[in-house]
């Protein structure tokens, strides 16, 4: 190619060969690649990177924002005359119910002192804005405008009015992820809210969620509400997360396929409710005989044998 | 017999600031929070083919590294995924550049069709393998599209470039 006003070409320096370079920029990305997926420890990488880049995709959002709220603008008078009535009516409706809930939280406190269990967590939470989903077609994920400056942390049950929507995984300082239920890597432990059977649920792609590893003639029928069972000290306990919409019982497999439909609206809210951290129920008793073996000096030897003694 | 076509005109020779200010743009376009559409071509991955095959001492499997982390953040996808993709996308362009630049642009395209398809073909696997969600057919219909857009875009990004030598200043360009 001539190209006018160019200094001669660098026949000889190029630097590393092609091949050589291909190679060192591809095992690159595969020990990214690798890393990434197996030990999950780039999170500072990760952050470096999006904060860098938070002023270009904060500047991207704009436009979309805008032509959001000039949508919003526009909505005719009488639709949000229909909506305020709405509203009200509902509101007028469960008055009642919220009338009657300080008396019935109270009496319920008062009930469960009587029966000496635990007090039920007073749940608390932060309202957050879901900005704009992921754009990574293979996962589904959201991002919401409240990072570790709001005091977000990564673990966090994000839900809506009506039930769970999922779980923040990533935290950067503005900004935090939140991987949908759907998404295929997302499991939740439930209980079925008519049988009582607990399992676990996990995401099955296109919008819908599998009850995984239960036996084909596990007691469970189609429209059975699924809700959190709150056995892995994460999700409170009671949360609405998916309702059974199909059951697949083929003698050939061991498990039934069962599909299910999240209750919340999982991909089309716009705000949604970061719960704060569960506190972690109180540790597991030690298992004396086997704690035992290994701590022969010491106070803790002597623990563990006095309760080993209790035990027996 | 010589061909005679829009790739042998005579350039000015690239700025290297364009060069950066297009990626630039690019990763912009890629930014947009429009979700999951599918055909929504990979801008990055365009801009990168197109400067690989331009100017292939100039950006590389480095530049293609580099863009391929920052996409990798930006969409929340895998770490190295795009990275991946890109340095091979950039291998192939350089390498079949001095072979592309002798067609015309509907050729061009043709030759651009199948390295941005396998680079896109690179992420389904990856992805795949790591046990994601099959994002649906739709997903390779970006490069197409992108492809499609050969076209336009070289004559976008080399319009600076278009400008004769000897400078009039009646005439605006």
């Amino acid at each position: 190619m001539s190209v006018v006003g160019h200094s001669p070409p660098p026949f000889f320096k190029r630097g590393v060969a092609p091949l050589a370079r291909l190679a060192i920029f591809t095992a690159l990305s595969l020990f990214l690649l690798v890393v990434d997926l197996r030990f999950s420890t780039l999170d500072m990488l990760r952050a470096t990177i999006a904060t860098a880049i938070y002023p270009l995709q904060q500047l991207a959002y704009r436009p979309v924002e805008f032509v959001g709220g000039a949508g919003q603008y526009f909505a005719s008078l009488t639709t949000l005359q229909r909506e305020n009535n709405e509203l009200r009516d509902r509101q007028l409706a469960i008055a009642n119910q919220l009338l009657r809930q300080e008396h019935l939280e109270l009496e319920n406190q008062r009930l469960r002192a009587l029966l000496d269990m635990r007090d039920r967590q007073p749940t608390q939470g932060s309202v957050a804005d879901i900005l704009y989903s992921a754009r990574d077609p293979f996962s589904r994920r959201v991002f919401i405008d409240k990072g570790q400056q709001q005091g977000i942390n990564s673990g966090q049950v994000v839900v809506d009015d009506i039930g769970v929507v999922g779980q923040v995984t990533r935290v950067y300082p503005l900004l935090s992820e939140v991987t949908l239920l759907t998404d295929k890597h997302q499991a939740i432990p439930v209980q079925s809210q008519r049988s009582g059977l607990r399992a676990v649920l996990a995401g099955a792609g296109a919008g819908l969620m599998e009850l995984r590893y239960l036996p084909a003639n596990a007691e469970i029928v189609e429209g059975d509400i699924l809700v959190t069972s709150g056995l892995d000290g994460i999700y409170l306990p009671g949360l609405p997360v998916a309702r059974v919409s199909k059951i697949d019982r083929d003698a050939a497999y061991t498990f039934a396929r069962i599909l299910c439909e999240p209750l919340a609206g999982i991909e089309r809210n716009g705000q949604v409710l970061v719960l704060s951290p569960r506190e972690m129920p109180a540790a597991r008793p030690e298992d004396a005989p086997l704690r035992g073996a290994d701590a022969a000096t010491g106070k803790g030897a002597k623990i563990n044998r006095g309760a080993a003694a209790k035990g027996r | 017999m010589q061909p005679t076509n829009s790739s042998r005109r005579i350039l000015l020779p690239v700025k290297g600031w364009f060069i950066l200010f297009s990626l630039f743009v690019a990763l912009f376009l890629n930014l947009l929070p429009i979700g999951r559409v599918a055909g929504v071509p990979d801008w990055v991955a365009l801009v990168l083919a197109f400067w690989c095959v331009r100017e292939p001492l100039k950006v590389g499997m480095a530049a293609g590294f580099i863009l391929g982390v920052v996409t990798d953040v930006a969409d929340a996808s895998l770490m190295g995924q795009h990275a991946l993709a890109y340095v091979l996308l950039a291998f192939a362009a350089s390498g079949l550049s001095r072979r592309i630049l002798w067609f015309p642009l509907g050729q061009q395209a043709l030759h651009i069709l199948p390295l941005l398809f396998g680079a896109q073909l690179v992420m389904l696997l990856v992805r795949m393998a790591s046990g994601a969600e099959f994002p649906g057919v739709l997903y390779l219909l970006a490069p197409v599209i992108a492809a499609g857009l050969w076209h336009p875009i070289t004559y976008l990004l080399l319009m600076p470039q278009y400008r004769p030598v000897d400078r009039d200043e009646n005439r605006p360009i």
